[in-house]
């Protein structure tokens, strides 16, 4: 099959924010425009639109795809809008990808929005219709289950304790403080995490990434046309995406497989044989701090039950061997949902040409990957992005 | 370019700004209803609950029982249609203590949700349920549990026809 080489030209993104005086529309606007024109491009210039948001029960809008349409830029364009749970925002970027690397288009503008503030009192009560409709809602059960379900089985099945695990918010909090658009930045300890509320035991209120409102977008392009934008494409090497069964209760849960497929998807696209020495940073999704463990190990880039270790011996710090989540993660910057997704691959994209300020990780990265996971705990998406 | 820019776009709205009446803000509460029909498998499985039973489905090809049954077997994607009796006890797979209710707001005892791998299905497959009848700090991973049903009379076909599990 021949598919043409894709590069992230592009980038924007408006703050994360627990409340956003903008509406989703206009958030939407503002990361695409800013995305377009930090690589001096025009909507002119764009051939398709892809856009990636959340449910339509979140914002109370029938069709929010053709209600996003005209901030995302997609008036008189091609324009598909996608939805694979919280690992929207990755796979938004595939669809990019897709569109560009199949010759049906030089030029997509990818946008993830999302403005979860809407849902009131809280979007909890949006998530209840994620479980089966006869078999679980009877028993009224809230989205942090299935998240403190995983978590003790993962921390049960490898003997990990809670302080191991309450690292990773730590590290990604502190990191966040240098990320301009952060919601979360603080400067806690392990102790402030293991003293935090408990909301659903193993899962207390600092392991936890908050709700948010805001927008992220890029810009990806054909090669004959990236060279012509900048002379620092960021290649997409790789790209994989995999479904686990919806029947969550049937698996074991301390593992995600689905992730592993889907890296290995990737890795093989993009030629990678050791992803530990050739993937040199990392964005891994992490909406509560074990799942950033979790997904490392899914990777391939720890062994199982091995990613707190690393985290401990400072190996995924900023400056550490294998740099993981620099930008401050979910945890630290904020997770409207599609949006941080894509946040993650713009990262990887800052990362990569050295624009990441004081959040670049240092040696000059030259590999990065970006992974999402949502649903009912059984989706996964990775992009693997190169210089 | 990420570190060129120093006002990424965005407005955060604070208490004060709705205290003061700056922010205008339109409500609706949607009044929705459906009307889920239980199709197939689950139809059996609920009229089962009701007699006060528990009951599965194997994949005679992948030689693995299931609870919820389904239809299909998703592993090899063939037809499920051996039906299979199982027992109303159970292990422990995991489990939480939950202190928040499906809207966020907070509760004072906790429930304990868990995945309860069903005696007589397959290994690791389970049901999500409820733990009750046990101190929340003594339920372990592992640990075997039975239904508590509602009397019969009570039973209406639903998944609350068990009101719980506890410790065997």
């Amino acid at each position: 099959m021949a598919m043409r080489k894709v590069a992230v030209v592009g980038a924007g993104m408006t703050k994360f924010m627990r409340r956003a005086q903008e509406t989703g529309r206009e958030l939407a606007f503002q990361a695409s425009r800013m995305a377009l024109d930090s690589c001096e491009m025009t909507l002119d210039d764009i051939d398709a639109v892809a856009l990636g948001t959340a449910p339509d029960a979140f914002d109370g809008l029938h069709m929010k795809g053709e209600y996003l349409s005209d901030g995302a830029g997609a008036w008189h364009k091609p324009y598909m809008r996608c939805y694979v749970g919280g690992g929207t925002g990755v796979f938004a970027a595939i669809q990019g990808w897709y569109h560009v690397a199949s010759g049906l288009f030089d030029t997509c503008l990818v946008v993830c929005e999302e403005k979860m503030s809407s849902c009131q009192p809280h979007p909890q009560g949006a998530f209840i219709t994620i479980f089966d409709h006869t078999t679980e809602r009877a028993l009224k059960p809230n989205l942090v289950w299935i998240f403190a379900l995983e978590m003790n089985r993962y921390m049960t099945v490898h003997g990990i304790e809670k302080k191991d695990i309450a690292r990773v918010a730590v590290k990604n909090k502190r990191n966040a403080l240098d990320h301009p658009c952060a919601q979360l930045a603080a400067d806690i300890t392990v102790e402030d995490v293991l003293n935090s509320e408990v909301l659903a035991w193993p899962v207390q209120r600092l392991d936890i990434s908050p709700t948010s409102d805001g927008a992220v977008a890029i810009v990806m392009a054909a090669e004959h046309v990236a060279k012509r934008i900048t002379d620092k494409p960021a290649w997409v090497r790789g790209v994989g995406w995999s479904l686990d069964t919806a029947y969550w209760t049937s698996r074991d849960l301390y593992y995600p497989k689905y992730v592993e497929y889907a890296a290995r998807m990737a890795y093989d696209m993009a030629g990678i044989t050791e992803p530990r020495k050739e993937i040199h940073v990392v964005e891994p999704y992490d909406p509560f701090d074990y799942k950033e463990l979790h997904h490392l190990e899914g990777l391939l880039l720890a062994d199982k039950g091995d990613a707190a270790r690393l985290t401990a011996e400072g190996v995924t710090a900023r400056d550490g061997n294998m740099p993981v989540c620099p930008s401050g993660g979910m945890l630290g910057v904020g997770n409207p949902i599609a949006a941080a997704g894509l946040m993650k691959v713009s990262e990887i994209f800052w990362q990569l040409r050295g624009e990441a300020g004081k959040r670049q990780v240092p040696g000059q990265p030259q590999t990065g990957l970006a992974q999402s996971w949502g649903d009912l705990m059984q989706v996964g998406c990775v992009v693997i992005l190169g210089v | 370019m990420s570190a060129n820019i120093e006002n990424f776009p965005g407005t955060p709205l604070s208490q004060a700004d709705f205290d003061e009446g700056k922010i205008l803000t339109t409500h609706w509460k949607p009044k929705l209803e459906y009307g889920w029909d239980a199709g197939v498998a689950i139809s059996r499985y609920l009229a089962e609950l009701k007699n006060g039973r528990l009951i599965g489905i194997k994949c005679n090809r992948c030689r693995r029982t299931v609870v919820p049954p389904r239809v299909v077997c998703e592993w090899c994607w063939e037809p499920m249609e051996a039906w299979v009796y199982l027992e109303d006890t159970g292990t422990v797979n995991t489990f939480s203590i939950c202190y928040i209710r499906w809207d966020a707001t907070r509760a004072k005892e906790p429930q304990i949700p868990a995945v309860i791998e069903i005696d007589g299905a397959s290994r690791g497959a389970g049901i999500l349920h409820l733990l009750d009848e046990v101190n929340a700090d003594d339920v372990t991973i592992g640990m075997k549990v039975q239904a508590v049903w509602k009397p019969a009379e009570e039973r209406s076909g639903s998944i609350t026809d068990i009101k719980y599990f506890r410790p065997t």
